[in-house]
């Protein structure tokens, strides 16, 4: 019955996959890149991965749909008929590729291989040991904040960098900024959706804390804490305008925090240094699960605020772009 | 059969039974999402498949699940997709026809082509 399932799901993200090389129309293609990301988050459930699944749920289908739709808003719905032929040069590297890909998985372990080397390396230290060692019962987290800490570190300034990225190449907000004591701008906005709004954000707000501390013991942490706050705002500013957005949080607190979220992240690893002890061993804030739950708590901490303010932040310079 | 069992017997009919009626609305919402003829007919065949589905599915999965922890939130999840599926629903057909979709009438057939087709 699984596998009926997750062969039926597979088969559906290939035909999204298809139908997005074909679809001229944008906004479409937006739309079933959500589905196709949504899809996913189901694969994941049925992997075993809920904290995999919560990310994709949040980020790939959320954010990222709307970010998408309002880079669309700015560059126009259609795509630019005969701008670009298609090329058979192109259509033999992406078969060949292709092909190689293929040929590739020829030699991966099959799913769920017990003797294969992601099940026989590290795995059993870690299924075994964490919760002596680090003294939490969700290994992901163990592996995520702990074992692998340094991946984690990467994984963040990834994040901060594509901010950069974005800030750098959209150049400065082009919306004024509001006097003080002036109310932003109310277009017409809709009643139902402000009511409902009103309602959702509090209880959302109220979750990303919850999903940050309760990471130890369930799905969740600081990266899927900070993609639940980011899109409480990015609601906020959807259904109350930008501007109110932007007078509730400013871009340049915004850019501070997502900054000092890495530094703490980073600053957690010199401490540790600075303490005698190799970069991000938490056992320098004392031997065991003690030392892990501080040093575990600062980088959740590090992560989650890079990652709230650089959805909010990404969303702000898309969406203040071209308003006047 | 002592007491627990029947009433274990009637937990579970109970339970498929409202997963089975709400899995048949979804079943109805996809196929009026792909026959009815306009955008506003469509929109309100998902939001059959949003409310009358995601009740009986979810009041059903509640009955069914094994504590009451369980049984909690899915009925919180199931709150949560009452307020949003209809709002979303009305959001969508607003900002349709909020941008010039008009719905098809009885009197024009067939049925004006939607823009951007």
């Amino acid at each position: 019955m699984e596998s009926l399932l997750m062969i039926g799901l597979l088969a559906a993200l290939g035909a999204i996959a298809i139908a997005v090389a074909f679809m001229s129309d944008l906004l479409v293609v937006a739309m079933l890149s959500g589905i196709f990301s949504f899809t996913c988050c189901a694969l994941f459930v049925l992997f075993d991965a809920p904290d995999v699944a919560f990310t994709e749920a949040c980020v790939g289908a959320g954010v990222s749909t709307v970010l998408t739709i309002a880079a669309i808003r700015l560059v126009g719905r259609h795509e630019k008929r005969g701008g670009r032929r298609a090329s058979v040069v192109g259509l033999v590297v992406a078969t060949i590729c292709g092909l190689a890909l293929v040929y590739g998985t020829l030699e991966l372990p099959r799913f769920g291989d017990a003797a294969a080397p992601a099940n026989t390396h590290v795995a059993p230290h870690y299924i075994n040991e964490s919760k002596a060692e680090i003294g939490i019962p969700n290994i992901v987290t163990s592996v995520l904040g702990s074992y692998r800490g340094y991946d984690t570190m990467g994984e963040t300034v990834v994040v901060f960098t594509a901010a950069l990225g974005v800030l750098l190449l959209l150049g400065g907000s082009q919306s004024r900024p509001l006097a003080r004591g002036e109310a932003p701008a109310r277009r017409d906005r809709d009643v139902i959706l402000r009511t409902v709004a009103t309602l959702f954000i509090p209880m959302t707000l109220f979750l990303a804390p919850y999903v940050q501390f309760h990471g130890a013991y369930s799905p969740g942490g600081g990266f899927q804490a900070g993609a639940i706050l980011g899109g409480a705002l990015i609601l906020f500013g959807l259904v109350f305008g930008i501007d109110a957005l932007n007078k509730l949080v400013p871009e340049r607190i915004l850019r501070v925090i997502a900054a000092l979220g890495v530094l703490t992240y980073g600053g957690t690893g010199v401490v540790t240094m600075l303490m005698g002890r190799p970069f991000l061993d938490y056992d320098a804030f004392g031997e065991g699960p003690s030392g892990q739950a501080i040093g575990l708590t600062a980088i959740e901490l590090g992560v989650f605020m890079t990652v709230t303010c650089v959805m909010t932040l990404l969303f702000q310079r898309f969406a203040s772009r071209g308003v006047k | 059969m002592t007491a627990a069992d029947i009433l274990d017997l009637g937990r579970s009919v109970l339970g498929d039974g409202l997963v089975f009626l709400g899995a048949f609305a979804t079943l109805v919402g996809a196929i009026g999402l792909l026959r009815l003829p306009d955008f506003y007919t469509r929109a309100h065949a998902g939001g059959v498949t949003d409310t009358a589905g995601a009740i009986g599915i979810l009041v059903g999965l509640a009955i069914l699940s094994p504590d009451l922890l369980t049984a909690l939130k899915l009925l919180i999840v199931l709150i949560v997709a009452l307020f949003a599926s209809p709002t979303s629903c009305h959001a969508l057909a607003r900002a349709a026809f909020r941008s010039g979709l008009r719905p098809a009438l009885d009197g024009d057939r067939p049925p004006p082509s939607q823009p951007g087709e």
